[in-house]
């Protein structure tokens, strides 16, 4: 969908399905983990149709997740290398939390908060997946050291995931104008020169 | 099977007490491995009580059969052959639930009433609660639990609490020939297993005495060692088993800070938001833009 043909392209179809397969995948990895987390979040298996379901399901959603995001992980991991300039962002990122972002050094693509967000989550995914196998009890049968390595892992990774998702869906709120990127692929121009004017500035050629 | 007649003492996955009016006697199985012939009686009754079928298996050249525990057998007769002070010794140990005074198993279950323990100290599974996740398995310092192949439940010894409910002593107490495995409250218990040490000793067993192990709050099944220096001789009955300290991570501290880490982070952005306000692409930029199109 074309809103105004000056809006820049920032996610392409394949990029978005990509990402909200992760996303979906997520949803549910957490509300039905969560649910065997801790006693105060069990009811949420109900929306799997029970805590049976909810352990059956879980590690196959595991696994689309796992491959999805690494295939997403891959496509973007370019354009996520730490550069001077993302320090630099990281290191003024409180001006950006207190509400006052226009004295930030100029960002390309990504900022150095979404950067970091980016590689902690790869280690993050890598974590749960691994950590995931080892408590996959179904098909699995690791040591017993391994797998109580693997529960404590999988629980501690994951609450470190969450965390950082919500600080991922939070930003994009706060930021507005942004959401539309993984909608329709596109934001405004206004939007790219104020949050991330060198890559405004690569794509316009201005 | 869990009864409703027997108090609870705890249940899995719950944060508020169970029923604390009554206060039954803590009861033990006392299993005297001293006296023990390995005729498995005990495990032929467990089976016919409890209804459970084991697969015939095959003679692996020692005698335990089943080899180990499963769905189908929830206790088994572990034999070993050691030797200690210059002489062959065939050691003959019942394995199965200790039913510990602060149960792994329970600890680790993530659903509600699947595991409970009973205030006379047995611990129990309720299969109808379990979702078959194996964190009990996870949990037990013992490797007790067994989750079926067939409907993935996990299962283990009850302690016959059907039968303890109504007066009546564990089908394998009942059963045993040589009167090895005794059973009634747990401080009688001890005091037929210090009678019993104390007759070890005097017959040059110097390391006689009881396994009742502190690290998992003692257990309601104990054993009469001839060599309770080392359990391990016994096919590895833990030497001081404990709940594993990655267990008490998992099932301890993590629960409590990752659920408020996430409050906060959840709270923290709502507040976030209404302190701050929203970004907004600024006015000064959107014009600038306005302007480039107009030229």
């Amino acid at each position: 969908m074309i809103r105004d043909p000056k809006d820049l392209k920032r996610y392409n179809a394949s990029e978005r399905v990509n990402h909200w397969i992760v996303g979906i995948s997520f949803i549910l990895l957490a509300l039905s983990g969560l649910s065997f987390f801790h006693p105060a979040f069990f009811p949420l298996n109900q929306l799997f149709g029970g805590p049976v379901w909810a352990r059956i399901l879980h590690p196959f959603v595991g696994v689309v997740m796992a491959v999805a995001f690494f295939i997403i992980f891959f496509r973007f991991r370019k354009l996520n290398v730490m550069h001077a300039s993302d320090w630099e962002w990281l290191k003024r990122s409180h001006e950006m939390v207190n509400g006052d972002d226009h004295n930030m050094p100029e960002q390309g693509k990504y900022n150095g908060g979404q950067k970091m967000l980016f590689w902690v989550l790869g280690l993050c995914m890598l974590g749960m997946t691994v950590s995931g196998i080892l408590i996959w009890r179904a098909y699995f049968g690791f040591d017993i050291t391994l797998v109580r390595l693997g529960a404590v892992a999988h629980a501690a990774v994951a609450a470190v995931m969450i965390g950082l998702i919500m600080v991922h869906v939070y930003a994009a709120i706060w930021v507005k104008g942004t959401v539309r990127a993984m909608w329709y692929g596109t934001v405004t121009r206004a939007w790219a020169k104020q949050h991330h004017r060198a890559w405004y500035r690569q794509v316009t050629g201005k | 099977m869990p009864l409703q007649s027997l108090d609870i003492l705890r249940r899995s996955a719950t944060t508020t007490p169970s029923t604390q009016a009554r206060k039954p006697i803590e009861v033990a199985k006392l299993i005297d491995v001293t006296t023990c012939i390995g005729c498995k009686a005990c495990q032929v009754a467990c089976s016919e009580w409890n209804d459970l079928r084991e697969d015939v298996g095959s003679c692996i050249g020692v005698y335990d059969n089943p080899i180990d525990l499963s769905a189908q057998a929830w206790t088994v007769m572990r034999f070993t052959e050691t030797e200690e002070n210059g002489k062959l010794e065939w050691l003959i140990r019942k394995d199965g639930c200790m039913h510990c005074a602060d149960p792994g198993c329970l600890k680790s279950c993530p659903s509600p009433g699947a595991i409970i323990q009973y205030k006379n100290g047995i611990v129990d599974f309720n299969e109808e609660n379990c979702i078959g996740c194996g964190y009990c398995v996870t949990g037990c310092p013992f490797n007790v639990p067994r989750i079926s192949k067939e409907d993935s439940k996990a299962y283990k010894c009850s302690l016959c609490s059907d039968r303890v409910a109504v007066g009546q002593e564990p089908a394998c107490v009942k059963t045993c020939p040589t009167g090895a495995i005794q059973f009634g409250s747990k401080e009688d218990m001890k005091e037929v297993a210090a009678t019993r040490i104390a007759d070890l000793k005097k017959r040059g067993y110097d390391n006689a005495g009881l396994y009742d192990p502190e690290g998992v709050g003692g257990t309601h099944v104990m054993y009469v060692l001839h060599h309770a220096d080392k359990p391990q001789l016994y096919h590895n009955l833990p030497k001081n088993p404990t709940i594993s300290p990655l267990v008490s991570l998992w099932k301890g501290a993590t629960k409590p800070l990752a659920t408020l880490a996430l409050a906060g982070i959840a709270l923290g952005s709502l507040f976030h938001y209404v302190a701050k306000g929203p970004n907004e692409v600024s006015k000064e930029i959107e014009d600038e833009i306005e302007k480039e199109d107009a030229q």
